[in-house]
């Protein structure tokens, strides 16, 4: 157990260590509540010329750009979400990280659980019927009771024939 | 035959389904990217000039006709592929080409245009790369064509190769009237 957290306190701080370094002494802001609103933003922002690295992690100059934009606008006092906006008007929307929650998402937020709550509605009504079914079996009909009957009696006699040979 | 068996059929349909969806999205170049600028009109933006006898670019010189707008730099490998192409499309074509002059040494972009030919008619220098920013440029080289009410109609990702001119440029070109 404890070995276990030691390699996940490793590889957390790795990870730190890692998009701490993207990030250059000379962007950083002096007031470190906006600089800590910038890094969060810029965690959610894509690089789009690495396209999986947010623009916080990544060493591409357009990524330096984008967090120089993003910082000369918290200072100016725009919203996360103004600034959000802004590079969304310029980049679309793959410029987030984070899919936006809008119709033509809907699918891509929902879908997962829908198929989910699908599959486990068809095992439940797969498992309710397999129970119910073997329970009442249909009683034999005259007709079907007295050719049994026949057959019994005719490998009974057979048998007491074998017995007596 | 039991029509309820037909339900046992149902994963591999859904399984064949998305398989071919996904196989459909590998065969997409993912480093393209669309633009969300198209029909969009020209973003405001102005840049100074490279030469001293030769404006610089600012978004009131685009519209009125169809023209391309090419992001370039004298550091980059493929500007220098698609350069040939850009000064055919100029010369032979007579296409109106603006040059946005992307992070570039003033000095460095004069030489590269003065060596493999300068097909601009006008070319802004974008310094710090601000207006590449605006455009939604997120490398060099893209080509956007301006159609006459000013608005962006196409954007190319990466060097214009022959085949490029030929099946999708000089065809929407066409489109818009030239």
């Amino acid at each position: 157990m404890t070995r276990w957290l030691a390699m996940f306190g490793l590889v957390l701080s790795l990870s730190g260590l890692g998009s701490a370094l993207a990030v250059e002494p000379d962007e950083v802001l002096k007031d470190p509540r906006l600089e800590a609103r910038a890094r969060a933003l810029s965690q959610d922002i894509r690089c789009l010329v690495c396209q999986n690295q947010s623009i916080d992690d990544s060493n591409a100059s357009l990524a330096r750009d984008l967090r120089v934009i993003v910082r000369e606008r918290l200072v100016a006092g725009d919203s996360d979400e103004r600034i959000m906006e802004f590079l969304v008007a310029r980049y679309g929307d793959f410029v987030r990280l984070s899919p936006p929650m809008k119709p033509a998402t809907y699918a891509l937020w929902f879908g997962p659980a829908a198929i989910l709550v699908a599959g486990a509605v068809a095992v439940g009504v797969f498992f309710s019927r397999r129970r119910r079914a073997p329970a009442a079996p249909e009683p034999l009909s005259a007709d079907e009771r007295r050719r049994l009957d026949a057959l019994l009696d005719a490998q009974g006699d057979s048998r007491a024939k074998d017995g007596s040979a | 035959m039991d029509l309820r068996r037909l339900v046992y059929l149902v994963p591999l349909v859904a399984f064949i389904a998305i398989a071919g969806y996904f196989y459909l999205g590998l065969q997409r170049d993912s480093r393209k990217l669309p633009s969300v600028l198209i029909d969009q009109p020209v973003p405001s933006f102005a840049l100074p000039p490279l030469f001293d006898d030769k404006p610089g670019l600012r978004t009131a010189d685009l519209g009125g006709e169809v023209a391309l707008v090419n992001v370039f730099a004298s550091w980059c490998a493929p500007c220098r592929v698609e350069h040939p192409i850009l000064i055919r499309l100029a010369n032979n074509e007579k296409v109106p080409l603006y040059g946005i002059n992307h992070k570039d040494r003033p000095e460095d972009a004069k030489r590269w245009l003065a060596e493999l030919g300068d097909p601009y008619r006008r070319i802004g220098v974008d310094r710090d790369g601000r207006a590449s920013i605006e455009w939604g440029v997120y490398g060099v080289p893209e080509t956007f064509i301006i159609d006459r009410q000013g608005r962006i109609r196409y954007r190319h990702v990466g060097p214009i190769m022959p085949q490029d001119l030929d099946k999708v440029i000089l065809p929407k070109l066409r489109e818009l009237g030239r």
